[in-house]
This record gives C-alpha cells, sequence and structure tokens, in this order.
C-alpha cells in the first residue's frame, strides 16, 4: 500500500520535505492551517494567536492535564499567498533545536484532490538529527501504541 | 513486561516528554531543568526519578552536581528514525482530512 505521507530526508543535510495527498479540495486544505479552531483540533495544541499574513506571527502551546504548559512554539510568516503558499519559521520554546524555516506550498490536483509540500530547513545537520531522533518528544498528541513503537526501539 | 509498561507510562506524561526533549542536546541538573517549568520542583524530581528508573535518562556525576543526559546508548541511526516521525505527521493529517471533510459536508 503506497503511503500518504512522504517524508525525504537525506543523510548530512539540514533541511526534510514531508509531502501528502489530501482528499480534499485546495481551499478546504489552506483553510485547515490558517483557521485557528480548525488548527487546534489536527494538531492537538492550543493556539493562542495566529495571524495568517506577511509578518504576521503565531503562537501555539500545549498544557498536561494540569494545566502546566508542557509545550509551546511560536513563529512569524514571511510570505503569505492565499492558496499557495506559506512561509514560516517555527521554534520551540526552551529547547535547544533553534529555529526552523518552513516553506508550505499547496498545490491543487483535481477539483476535489490536493497536495501539500512541506519544507523544513533547520539550522544545522546536528539539530534536524535531533529532532528526527526525538519524535516522541514532539508527539503530543501520539495515539499511545506509536508511542510504544518507539520505545521499543530505544530499549 | 513491568519495566516496558513502565516506560510506556512514562513518555505519555507531556511534562517528561517535554524533559526529554530538553536534555536531548546536552547534560543538565535537576536545578537546570526544573528552571524551565512553572511546575514545583518535588514533581519535576519525581518526573526525573521515573525516567531514570526506566533508562531514558542516565544521571552522572560531575563534582558536586548531577547531570542528566539523554540514554542514547541504543539508538539507532537516522534512517530508523524517520519512520515515527512520518507516521506522527500521518496522523496529524489524517485528522486534518477527517476534520474538514465534516467541514465540507457541515457547509
Amino acid at each position: 500500500m503506497e503511503q500518504k505521507t512522504k517524508i525525504n530526508a537525506e543523510d548530512g543535510k539540514q533541511d526534510l520535505v514531508i509531502t501528502r495527498e489530501f482528499d480534499l479540495p485546495l481551499e478546504l486544505l489552506f483553510k485547515a492551517y490558517i483557521e485557528p479552531e480548525i488548527l487546534e483540533q489536527w494538531m492537538g495544541t492550543k493556539v493562542l494567536k495566529l495571524e495568517s499574513k506577511k509578518h504576521g506571527s503565531y503562537e501555539i502551546q500545549t498544557s498536561d492535564p494540569k494545566g502546566n504548559v508542557a509545550f509551546s512554539a511560536n513563529g512569524v510568516i514571511h510570505e503569505f499567498i492565499p492558496n499557495r503558499k506559506i512561509t514560516r519559521t517555527f521554534e520551540m520554546e526552551n529547547t535547544p533545536y533553534g529555529v526552523q524555516l518552513e516553506v508550505y506550498e499547496f498545490v491543487q490536483l483535481t477539483d476535489d484532490t490536493s497536495k501539500l509540500n512541506m519544507h523544513v530547513i533547520y539550522e544545522s545537520v546536528a539539530q534536524r538529527d535531533q529532532v528526527l531522533k526525538l519524535p516522541f518528544a514532539q508527539g503530543i498528541n501520539w495515539a499511545h501504541n506509536r508511542l510504544q513503537e518507539i520505545v521499543n526501539k530505544l530499549k | 513486561m513491568n519495566l516496558r509498561r513502565d516506560v510506556f507510562q512514562a513518555i505519555a506524561d507531556p511534562t517528561r516528554r517535554a524533559i526529554l526533549l530538553l536534555v536531548a542536546s546536552q547534560s543538565l541538573t535537576a536545578g537546570a531543568i526544573a528552571s524551565n517549568f512553572h511546575t514545583a520542583r518535588p514533581t519535576v524530581s519525581k518526573h526525573l526519578q521515573i525516567l531514570t528508573e526506566c533508562e531514558l535518562l542516565k544521571q552522572k556525576q560531575s563534582g558536586r552536581e548531577i547531570y542528566y543526559h539523554i540514554n542514547a546508548k541504543q539508538m539507532k541511526e537516522i534512517a530508523d528514525f524517520i519512520e515515527p516521525f512520518r507516521k506522527m505527521w500521518d496522523e496529524r493529517f489524517n485528522k486534518l482530512e477527517t476534520i474538514m471533510k465534516k467541514y465540507k459536508s457541515k457547509k
């Protein structure tokens, strides 16, 4: 079975590309990225701020059940072309992972299908690899069996 | 078997995942780790104890200080880690697709 989400991360490079085809019209795919209430649902995080425009910024935050902040991230939007492209930075606060540059390209395939190309550039090869090696730390809303799988690999 | 379940519980907690993220690239003392959280210090100590017991973290004595670092001894090479990373995005995107399909039919 062909995988819907693909990741291309070459050895020794400081970037990676995530691609995904959606069974959704382009406008709906784009909407999922700019409407805070919708973004919150699929990212599993709280959106404190989301200014979807050039020179806009955003802030997201996830808390544990007791209300302690477990994860927060922010960034600024450098380029915003509706239904086509978003260029933004992304930074996880209080972590050594630096600032990553993210280029999102939204492409219409048919009237009912679309594609996302997400190009992520890290500050260094080491930073990219660290982020990749710790997916469980990022997986704020991961299903437990996924966590289990990674732990089994670690052991 | 019991140990595995403990590890599973260890990383199911968002604060503990945040701790792992924090010490991933540098060793830190308990105090330095606690300063990154609003949680009370004893709570952070408890989290560190659980992570250490599960061998996700290791302790290293340096002078009077104890530093915590991630136990990467058996971590495999990067290729093995792309798959969980990919699955994480795949699940997010599946969710996005489901939500937007409902959104469409509501209109």
